[in-house]
């Protein structure tokens, strides 16, 4: 197949001034000083920082809605868990949805962020946020109990629209 | 006595600050040209980034490969460092300038023959580089030191004759006259500068400068990809960096003389010497010098960033095959021009 965006050019097309070099160096030229004044793509990092899309994959959190969690302890997330970093203990509660985890942990030293957890939560309890800043100075403090997972619905609500328009 | 010596102090100075600022300016340029910021942490914009590096060096292990060659490994650099200071000396960054009632010509060596010294200096800085490359015991930078050495025979001869015809025009090998001839003006509009006299010469002058200095498009000896960094592969610490040094100061040396020989030197066009007294005037002159070198070094960076490297063979074929026969166009075209009695 023929490519016809681009022509040929042989060397003995070219006139003796563009053998010289000198105007594919000048318009070389030309691109990079226009380069210069061109906008920077740097993110100055600890002082500026990248504002993830809704379609990031941060770290796993818990999604609490009028004061509880929605999760119902079903296990499926611990279950799909390629790298086994959930542990989830169910226990009974007053509430309507009768079950809640008296323990959910996940270990981020194991998380690999690969969203399953979230794609098979029957109930959007768990799914993932746009936090990625992530440091622990120790094994401990990089098992993240349910305390440090739960986050309100409202701070989440652009990640679930965008769970339920594209998944 | 003493006023030789302070040139070179303030010679010396200057130089080794710009050598320092010259790497940063290099580096930020890059950056920019590729839409990044650069260095930008040490100090208030990166200013103090030169002296993080140059302490760095200073701490890194001085390391000698155990079958290198320790004597000669040692002493390359040194040829290397002391070839690219000494060049400056020939080099007139002023005009005589009068302190405190003692006329001071501002350069250091009013050497008869400046031009036959700085291309025999040039010669010998081959050999830091050759040495290098072979006391090294390193395949890759033997291959880098022969390249150099071939590169800087090919280039030479065409440096050589494209400066014959700025002598021609001079009537002098002295760096000074050469200057002082470029003071006045053609036709009332344009400086007799020898860019405008012989843009051939200059042009190849140019190629030729950069291929001496193993700058981008002419790096060979030093081609990352393919000889991992060339002749400097096996130092480490201050021994690179003098290496380093070397490289950037030839930068300067070599924008220096482009300026002496093509752009007037320390001469401002246009602008009549009663303006101003005469102290003001000599160094404003000096200025237009430090403004002109400095706008040509832009020049060496910006065509580093622009220009891919050339394969050895079309390095060869340029030297050879262009570069020489339009050195000698040139001083046909140049010797007819004073035979017509029009230079």
């Amino acid at each position: 197949m023929k490519n016809n965006n681009f022509k040929e050019i042989r060397k003995k097309d070219l006139s003796l001034f563009q053998l010289t070099y000198i105007p594919a160096i000048l318009k070389g030229m030309k691109i990079t000083i226009a380069n210069i004044f061109r906008p920077k793509f740097t993110i100055q990092y600890p002082e500026e920082k990248f504002t993830p899309p809704d379609s990031f994959r941060g770290r796993p959190i818990l999604v609490v809605e009028n004061g509880i969690e929605r999760c119902v302890a079903c296990g499926l997330c611990s279950r799909v868990c390629p790298a086994l970093a959930i542990e989830v203990q169910a226990n009974e509660t007053e509430h309507i949805k009768e079950r809640y985890p008296e323990k959910f942990e996940i270990n981020m030293l194991r998380c690999i962020f690969c969203g399953f957890c979230e794609e098979v939560c029957p109930e959007e309890a768990i799914i993932m946020s746009k936090d990625y800043l992530l440091t622990f100075t120790n094994t401990e403090d990089a098992i993240y109990p349910k305390e440090k997972l739960l986050v309100p619905v409202e701070k989440v609500k652009s990640r679930l629209e965008f769970l339920r328009k594209f998944r | 006595m003493l006023e030789i010596i302070l040139k070179i102090l303030f010679i010396i100075v200057i130089n080794l600050s710009i050598v320092a600022y010259l790497v940063l300016v290099e580096r930020k340029v890059c950056a920019l040209i590729q839409n990044r910021y650069g260095p930008n942490r040490v100090g208030p914009q990166g200013l103090l980034q030169p002296v993080a590096d140059i302490v760095k060096l200073f701490f890194k292990e001085d390391i000698v490969p155990n079958d290198a060659n320790k004597f000669v490994h040692s002493l390359a650099p040194i040829i290397s460092i002391i070839v690219a200071f000494s060049t400056f000396a020939v080099i007139p960054f002023g005009d005589t300038i009068n302190i405190f009632g003692t006329e001071i010509k501002l350069l250091i060596a009013d050497v008869n023959v400046g031009v036959l010294y700085l291309l025999a200096l040039a010669s010998i800085g081959v050999y830091g580089i050759t040495l290098s490359g072979w006391a090294s015991n390193n395949k890759y930078s033997l291959l880098g030191g022969l390249r150099s050495s071939a590169q800087m025979i090919s280039y030479e001869l065409s440096m050589g004759l494209s400066i014959v015809g700025v002598i021609m025009v001079a009537g002098s090998f002295q760096l000074d006259a050469i200057v002082q001839k470029q003071g006045g003006l053609i036709l009332g509009f344009i400086p007799t500068w020898n860019i405008f006299l012989q843009p051939i010469g200059f042009v190849t002058f140019l190629v030729s400068a950069f291929a001496e200095t193993n700058r981008l498009p002419f790096d060979l000896p030093e081609a990352e990809p393919e000889l991992i960094g060339g002749y400097h592969t096996e130092y480490t610490g201050m021994k690179f960096g003098l290496f380093f040094l070397a490289e950037y100061s030839n930068m300067i040396t070599a924008s220096a003389l482009i300026v002496t020989l093509y752009f007037g030197g320390w001469q401002i066009p246009f602008l009549p010497a009663d303006t101003f007294s005469p102290f003001v005037f000599a160094l404003l002159k000096m200025f237009a010098f430090a403004l002109k070198v400095l706008l040509t070094l832009l020049f060496f960076i910006i065509i580093r960033w622009t220009l891919p490297r050339f394969r050895y063979d079309q390095l060869m074929n340029i030297g050879w095959k262009v570069m020489f026969p339009a050195a000698i166009v040139n001083i046909i075209i140049v010797g007819g021009l004073i035979l017509l009695g029009i230079l």
